[in-house]
């Protein structure tokens, strides 16, 4: 089938399977390997990506469905060659090791305070319950979205 | 050595360089690459555990759409010069080692085996293929639990061998039944440390790209080093034709320290069909065929004295190793011996390991590896010794710490700890965290019906592998050295690259070695690379491992870039016509020492040592490049003190952790923010097996947590933030005095929490719990203690609850109604 998908801005035309999972969409397709897989189960949201304005798990969309849709992935997150303020404080306040889940929770950090620009540390810690981390134990990636808010940051 | 002169660099919480790559969608790990007219595997797994193969019919697959071939072990039989190896070979233990192949034939021996390899150009299509694949499997008897498995009458997993006992092995040291006919009291406990998984968010996989006579693969590991040496063994093929290279590695904590059948049966295949060959592991798979951790029962009983006095300890552990051996299995349980004693100065020590087939995946190395399982009996039994007598267990522990003014200090199985101060981390951890507050808000709590409770951990680990002459043939028995290089390279423009032997997957090697090298060569470590994880580049390694990168890598990288600043030192005195030995560098800048207004900069003496002038010696070798092979004489041994705070609720039986307080000791820093790093993931990984993770097989042998659906990993959501600190004790081992931190924090939490929720529940009477503390179990627990008879049993969803399958699975922080593995 054809689907019309705008991606970080630029309208892509493709013909895919039916059956293509978004995620696959944007990594083999488009060459975007920032977006990541981690679970195949929508548990660990690596792959978590922006659709629409919202954030989504890629491995739990199919192309098909974002057809017609404007999607952001952790490449289309910088603007004019400056880092988005949850990317800077990531980098920041070592929120991130070995990297792998690192853009789908800068994703879904982005959605989060979006939505909720003054999230206290409990929000934010429930707000990325649906994005697994095996290295940081979540306290850098915590700090960094509390950072990235202007927020006072936990002892 | 000579005394190090450093620019300041080191010691600072500098940002990763790594990080720009990683948080901008750049990075480049094994599946973000493709190659042209690359081949995708899918494998075919036994859904069995135990079953003779009657035959496989592969006719159905190979007219799949792109499907290029479908492999069984008896296509591949002439592919494979020897089995998978395993590396231990103790002296005088025999260990019952079945022959392990990439595909298994005749027998499959646990859920996951795989019996055929389908190739294919399409990533969805191999899999439907794989599908397609017929075969016929006769069950046989299945053992899942390993004392069962030592019974007499157990089905065997091996029959060849008569038995499931894979081993014995034991140490002792002292005279362990003069402590125990000379105790006051013997203190005893069976404990369980259950089954667990590495569960890296990036699974592995890897890419086969068959190029001239070689073959160069890709792969997500943690040892490409130690993969080419393997890879040649098993494949028959010279290492010179070999080449392995980690991309950017989503993680490890173990999970990738073998070589994996996927990554040989692509490198054969790719030679065969000359084509690159690309295969990603599913989550699924991850749980199944990708090694788990821990799975051992532990009996200890302990000689103590009316005082506190631990005089003696016997321990006995069962460890189920699974169906095969991945390269370290059967050495995993054994690992932990050298601190056997924790921080305490027991004189006598007996340990006996009993080992077992079981029909599951091998266990091997995951985060803490063997030191784990030691730390959570020896904290635990510290604990139920100053219960038992009626003393604060902290002053058990302060009675029998080994004073810091003994070290190096000799343990009774003969061990030399290097330095410690156990209690100075023991008293800083108690400045940081008000006991005495704390027991009067549990007090009030408890007024309130709220359950709170405190637990501790003292703990001291092993790391820094090598030595070599320890560890290796003649020593431990491992065949392998575990020495390591580093190689410092000075560009003619004065900038420098460091190559290392070790391969990071998130620790921030190329951040920390920078920052070591940047001060020894008197540059910015901006300007300093560090290149890893590709065997066709600088000098072999031993990888990463055990926490072994900064202990053994980075002294490495001291001594070779110390090197070159030596050699600097003579072309900056012969062009400064001084004595080499009067050259300082201090800030970026080689003085002629008294007149400071002499000086070269590392830029003017690389330029000379690249385009020599005519002033400079010729004895002096152009070029500034300099290697490092270090080999410690020593292990190095962390240590520290950690206390958990959980609240139970005592009517779901959910366990929360409030508050974490550490207090670690890894020498001096180099990057206090990497420790602090490694510090909460490790922590993190402990929190996760005590309270939620565990890989749970059913009695058939059924694998209940493959994905994470069901292994529950902890979320942001369970966590408190940490409360970090450390000492600095230096290792007298190393010029850098450093100790490693990749795995202390795994190694003392699990003792900590699990004492927390005992602390928790000690005024409903609940004495004792075996991990992981998921709601069910301890509101099980907490009835069974009130005397109504729902101890472990079928519960009322009719789960089984047992150590080895059941109700703990994917019990993540829910209430006991969970349905847990049904």
């Amino acid at each position: 089938m054809r689907v019309s998908i705008t991606v970080n801005g630029v309208r892509q035309e493709s013909e895919i399977e039916s059956r293509l999972l978004l995620v696959h969409y944007l990594r083999d397709h488009l060459g975007l390997t920032g977006t990541h897989i981690g679970c195949d189960t929508t548990n660990c949201g690596a792959c978590t990506v922006h659709l629409d304005g919202e954030a989504v798990k890629s491995c739990t969309v199919l192309a098909a469905q974002a057809d017609g849709a404007e999607v952001t992935t952790v490449e289309g997150l910088a603007k004019d060659g400056e880092l988005h303020p949850v990317q800077q404080a990531f980098w920041d306040n070592h929120g991130l090791q070995c990297g792998y889940c690192t853009p789908g929770m800068i994703m879904a950090a982005a959605d989060l305070l979006k939505r909720n620009p003054n999230p206290s540390e409990e929000e934010v810690r429930h707000g990325l319950e649906g994005n697994l981390c095996r290295c940081t134990g979540y306290h850098n990636i915590v700090k960094a979205v509390l950072d990235a808010a202007g927020k006072g940051v936990p002892a | 050595m000579s005394t190090v002169e450093t620019g300041g660099y080191v010691g600072r919480a500098m940002k990763r360089k790594e990080d720009p790559r990683m948080i901008t969608g750049r990075g480049n790990y094994i599946d973000d690459m493709a190659l042209p007219g690359m081949l995708w595997a899918g494998l075919v797994r036994s859904p069995e555990a135990h079953a003779k193969v009657l035959s496989i019919d592969t006719s159905g697959a190979k007219e799949m759409p792109g499907v290029v071939g479908v492999y069984t072990a008896e296509d591949l039989k002439d592919a494979w010069a020897i089995p998978m190896p395993m590396i231990w070979a103790p002296a005088d233990t025999e260990i019952k080692t079945p022959e392990h192949w990439p595909l298994a034939s005749g027998e499959v021996k646990h859920v996951g085996d795989p019996v055929a390899i389908v190739l294919g150009t399409d990533r969805y299509g191999v899999v439907d293929a794989a599908e397609r694949v017929i075969v016929d499997y006769d069950p046989l008897p299945v053992v899942v639990d390993p004392e069962a498995a030592l019974e007499d009458g157990s089905p065997l997993v091996w029959e060849q061998f008569g038995t499931n006992k894979t081993h014995t092995w034991s140490v002792a040291g002292g005279d362990v039944e003069a402590a125990f006919a000379e105790a006051d009291r013997v203190v005893s406990q069976r404990l369980v440390n259950h089954r667990t998984a590495g569960a890296a968010i990036e699974a592995r996989g890897c890419i086969a790209d068959p190029r001239g006579e070689g073959v160069t693969l890709y792969t997500s590991t943690q040892i490409p080093h130690i993969a080419r040496f393997v890879l040649s063994l098993v494949c028959g093929i010279p290492e010179d034709k070999l080449r392995v290279v980690a991309p950017d590695v989503g993680g490890g904590f173990g999970s990738k320290l073998n070589v994996f059948a996927e990554e040989l049966l692509a490198v054969v295949l790719s030679r065969r069909l000359k084509r690159p060959i690309k295969w990603i592991e599913t989550r699924t798979e991850n749980m199944l065929v990708t090694h788990h951790g821990r799975d051992q029962i532990n009996y200890v009983d302990m000689a103590v004295k009316n005082d506190g006095t631990v005089t003696g300890c016997k321990l006995r552990v069962v460890a189920d190793l699974g169906a095969y051996f991945t390269a370290l299995t059967p050495f995993i349980p054994e690992l932990g011996f050298p601190v056997a004693n924790g921080c305490y100065a027991i004189p006598n020590i007996e340990l006996t390991f009993d080992c077992a087939f079981t029909n599951k995946f091998p266990t091997d190395a995951i985060r803490g590896a063997g030191r784990p399982e030691m730390t959570y009996w020896i904290e635990l039994m510290m604990d139920k010794v100053g219960r038992e007598l009626d003393i604060d267990p902290l002053e058990v522990r302060r009675r029998n710490f080994i004073p810091a003014e003994e070290f190096p200090y000799e343990t009774a199985l003969g061990i030399v700890y290097d330095s410690g101060n156990y209690h100075g981390s023991l008293d800083k951890l108690l400045q940081n965290f008000d006991l005495d507050a704390f027991r009067r808000e549990q007090e009030e709590l408890r007024q309130k019906g709220k359950y709170r409770g405190v637990g501790f951990s003292t703990y001291v680990e092993v790391c820094g592998l090598a030595p070599s002459r320890v560890v290796g043939p003649q020593g431990v028995g491992l065949q392998g050295a575990f020495w390591e290089s580093a190689m410092v390279r000075v560009s003619a423009s004065g900038t420098a690259t460091v190559y290392t032997g070790t391969s990071p997957h998130g620790q921030g090697h190329d951040t920390g070695f920078a920052q070591i090298a940047a001060d020894r060569l008197g540059i910015d470590p901006a300007n300093v690379q560090v290149i890893h994880g590709d065997t066709d580049q600088g000098p072999w390694g031993w990888d990463t491992y055990g926490s072994r990168t900064l202990a053994v890598g980075g002294e490495a990288v001291a001594r070779a870039a110390t090197k070159v600043q030596e050699k600097a030192k003579r072309i900056c005195a012969a062009l400064l016509e001084a004595a080499p030995e009067d050259i300082e560098l201090a800030d970026g800048k080689f003085a002629v020492r008294g007149s400071p207004d002499k000086s070269m900069t590392m830029v003017d003496i690389a330029g000379a040592a690249h385009i020599p002038p005519q002033e400079l010696p010729t004895d002096i070798e152009p070029g500034l490049e300099e290697t490092s092979f270090y080999d410690p004489e020593n292990f190095v041994f962390p240590f520290g003190a950690h206390a958990c705070v959980v609240d139970v609720d005592v009517d779901t039986g959910k366990v929360e952790v409030v508050r974490y307080v550490a207090v670690d000791d890894c020498g001096p820093a180099i990057n206090p923010m990497l420790i602090e790093g490694q510090v909460h993931g490790g922590v993190t990984h402990a929190i996760g097996q005590a309270l939620y993770e565990q890989v749970v097989y059913d009695d058939t042998g059924q694998l209940v947590t493959s994905s994470f659906v069901d292994y529950a990993l902890p979320t942001a959501a369970e966590l408190p933030s940490y409360e970090t600190d450390r000492t600095e004790t230096p290792s007298p081992v190393n010029t850098l005095g450093v100790k490693g931190v990749g795995e202390a924090g795994t190694i003392a939490a699990t003792p900590a929490v699990t004492a927390a929720v005992l602390d928790a529940l000690r005024p409903l009477g609940v004495e004792w719990l075996d991990m992981p503390h998921t709601p069910m179990r301890v509101w099980q627990a907490i009835q069974a203690a009130k005397g109504d008879g729902a101890g472990p049993r079928a519960s009322d969803q009719g789960v089984e609850v047992s150590e080895h399958g059941g109700g703990a699975a994917g019990s993540g922080p829910t209430g006991p109604e969970e349905g847990g593995a049904s």
